[in-house]
């Protein structure tokens, strides 16, 4: 079965090379990606991962607004009575990872993650294999 | 006739004030202003390439303007009297997101974001405590805004005049450069034909009413930042230079009128030579374009001036310390390669905004470079290396060949092709097609980044000790707001509005003063930007990788 995953920048963070790469990475990988453009609420994201039926959700975030708007990503799924893992990337200091992860974030990968390892941590969260992340 | 380069070059240079320092290396062996051979380019020369200026750094140092935001305006006024106070000589503003989008720190978009990309500003009260106590006849400022460009514009504006400094004398940059948003930032508001509308209301207004100010700055960093190569940074920047070029001479200004006060912004990347190759190429094209292809007969609307800043991207988050050699590197070829100004990124940003100790550690780099290198004592140090030279042909044809291409897909007008590229995504999907080709490399293993990819040890040290921005920051951002909301006169804001409305539907009209009004009655960034908005729209990329 082909992994369905949903890659999305959330609130007002322009910075799209990292997603891009990524998305690219997870095709080369052989999972189908959805990506769901600049400027997102956690209420879209949500949205779109249902409505797509997505295995995972990737967040990109590197303006510093992870700790605000991952977790409401996270509680927009549970909301609407979903379980899907949500994987968070970008600039994230290892001190925030705690807290994501208190809030239901199913794992985080920080700057410097090899495309292995962004493989291998969908794989895991999806529970299709893989590492997930080692923080 | 008979007189040669270097005639020219030293009839200029004769003419130039010079620092009181002596121009010798350290065991005293005299050095001269620049090499070269009689007929060999010199800087100060047209067509520029290896500087704008004859007498380069020994007439004045690189600006050393270090970025800063964050928090409130209070917080970034601290933070820039810090940096007056450890020898920065000019100011650059960083703008959190959701002022570089044009929202209002109490929008809903906002959550989360206040102040921590850089510094919160919602209204002209805002403008007043970031620059408190400070003199701004005397340092020159840099904001780098875009989307907003006018609106925050105005704003200063108010704020300088309300402080008494007419609006003649303010020096400065406003990035203005909203092309390269919908290229490779993506910090865009309006669809691209009316932001430009924008960009030429700036342009056209500070050409009439602020003669040391610099309009646009046309950014190739963030185009690289994106992951472009050196010669697509390199084209794309020029090409949107072109694009504005052609902007105000359609709106009617002559180019030697407002070219002078254009300015550039390049990246320092961590290939030494290349980056070096790149900045003399981009001086030569820029010559030949302005001259040859827009008409100019003033030389300083051909010279091409920069600022640089070190890499972000090529900062690593393994070995935070490493970051500083890094930047020495990067900072070093910024310098051979003849920056005027430049930026030092700070070893802890590849996991956050500086602390002040990162911060002062970056511009004491620059510092060692400019009083303890001698460095800056020969303009242009590696002009007539074979390779250098060489290289720096190789970087104008690749260029070249990029301009060409845009200049086809707008049909012979810069200004088309620029913004037609941006519509059919071809920026987009060429910067994203090399950033990939870059990520591959660094996965297979043709590439290496120490601490990434080898040399692993001591990757488990952590960064201790990082900025924080708080949510009491925000919310501290989000109280200033109310009260200045309480505080105004509401029908007058709702005239103001509708004044700004109505300009904004004539599009033979500046809004520049019409936003000044507005600024003044502390008309809100969001509520200026909405207003603009009903009228210009939005701007939605599709979404593609």
């Amino acid at each position: 079965m082909t992994l369905r995953v949903l890659v999305a920048k959330v609130g007002l963070d322009g910075h799209d090379r990292g997603i891009k790469v990524v998305a690219r990475t997870l095709r080369d990988a052989g999972m189908e990606v959805i990506y769901t453009g600049l400027f997102q609420t956690p209420e879209s994201v949500a949205t779109a991962a249902i409505d797509e039926d997505v295995d995972v959700i990737g967040l990109s975030m590197l303006s510093g607004a992870h700790l605000t708007l991952a977790p409401l990503v996270v509680k927009a799924m549970r909301d609407r009575g979903c379980v899907i893992p949500v994987v968070v990337g970008g600039i994230i200091p290892d001190r925030d990872v705690d807290e994501l992860r208190q809030a239901g974030v199913a794992a985080v990968l920080g700057p410097g993650a090899s495309a292995e390892m962004v493989v291998s941590c969908v794989l895991a969260v999806a529970g299709a294999g893989g590492e997930g992340d080692k923080a | 006739m008979g007189s040669t380069p270097r005639d020219e070059w030293l009839k200029r240079f004769t003419a130039s004030r010079l620092r009181d320092i002596p121009f010798r290396t350290m065991s005293g062996i005299p050095l001269e202003p620049v090499y070269g051979t009689e007929e060999s380019e010199y800087p100060g020369v047209w067509p520029f390439t290896r500087g704008p200026y004859a007498s380069m750094y020994r007439n004045k140092l690189w600006t050393m303007r270090m970025f800063a935001g964050f928090g409130t305006a209070e917080d970034t006024n601290a933070r820039f009297r810090d940096i007056i106070k450890a020898g920065g000589d000019g100011l650059s503003t960083a703008f959190d997101m959701p002022t570089l989008l044009g929202l209002d720190s109490d929008d809903p978009m906002s959550l989360g974001e206040v102040g921590r990309c850089g510094v919160a500003i919602d209204s002209i009260s805002d403008m007043c405590d970031l620059f408190a106590g400070i003199d701004l006849s005397s340092i020159s400022t840099s904001m780098t805004i875009n989307s907003p460009a006018a609106p925050i514009l105005a704003m200063f504006i108010a704020q300088a005049e309300d402080a008494g400094v007419p609006r003649k004398v303010l020096r400065g940059t406003l990035q203005n450069d909203i092309l390269k948003e919908y290229q490779a930032q993506k910090e865009f508001v309006f669809p691209p034909r009316q932001s430009m509308r924008l960009v030429r209301d700036v342009i056209a207004y500070t050409t009439a009413e602020m003669p040391y100010w610099h309009s646009v700055s046309i950014s190739g960093y963030h185009i690289r930042e994106a992951g472009s190569t050196a010669a697509e940074e390199l084209a794309f920047t020029l090409a949107n230079g072109f694009a504005y070029v052609e902007l105000a001479k359609e709106a009617g200004l002559e180019v030697d009128a407002f070219a002078p006060r254009l300015s550039f912004f390049f990246n320092a990347h961590i290939d030494f030579f290349e980056e070096i190759a790149k900045y003399r190429a981009a001086r030569r094209l820029w010559a030949q374009w302005l001259r040859d292809r827009y008409g100019s007969t003033d030389e300083r609307s051909q010279q091409l001036r920069f600022h640089a800043q070190t890499a972000g991207v090529s900062l690593t988050a393994q070995q935070v310390e490493v970051n500083v050699v890094r930047t020495a590197i990067e900072a070093l070829a910024a310098t051979l390669g003849g920056a005027q100004s430049l930026h030092t990124n700070s070893m802890d940003e590849a996991l956050a905004l500086p602390t002040e100790r990162a911060a002062r550690i970056a511009l004491r780099t620059q510092q060692v470079i400019a009083h303890e290198t001698n460095v800056a004592h020969v303009a242009d140090p590696l002009g007539g290396s074979w390779f250098i030279e060489e290289l720096t042909d190789e970087m104008q044809r690749r260029a070249e060949e990029l301009l060409d291409t845009i200049r086809d897909m707008g049909s012979g007008s810069m200004l088309d092709g620029c913004i037609g590229g941006i519509e059919d995504n071809w920026f987009q999907s060429r910067i994203a097609d090399s950033a990939f080709e870059l990520e591959r490399s660094l996965n297979n293993g043709e590439r290496i980044v120490v601490g990434v990819s080898d040399f692993l040890e001591g990757n488990d040290e952590q960064a201790d000790d990082l900025l924080r921005i708080t949510r009491e920051q925000e919310d501290r951002q989000r109280a200033r707001l109310q009260s200045v909301r309480d505080g105004r006169d509401t029908a007058q804001v709702e005239e103001l509005r509708r004044e700004l409305s109505e300009v904004a539907a004539d599009p033979s009209a500046n809004l520049m003063p019409s936003l000044i009004r507005a600024a003044r009655s502390r008309v809100t960034l969001g509520e200026m930007m909405s207003t603009l908005g009903a009228v210009f729209g939005r701007h939605v990329e599709t979404p593609s990788i």
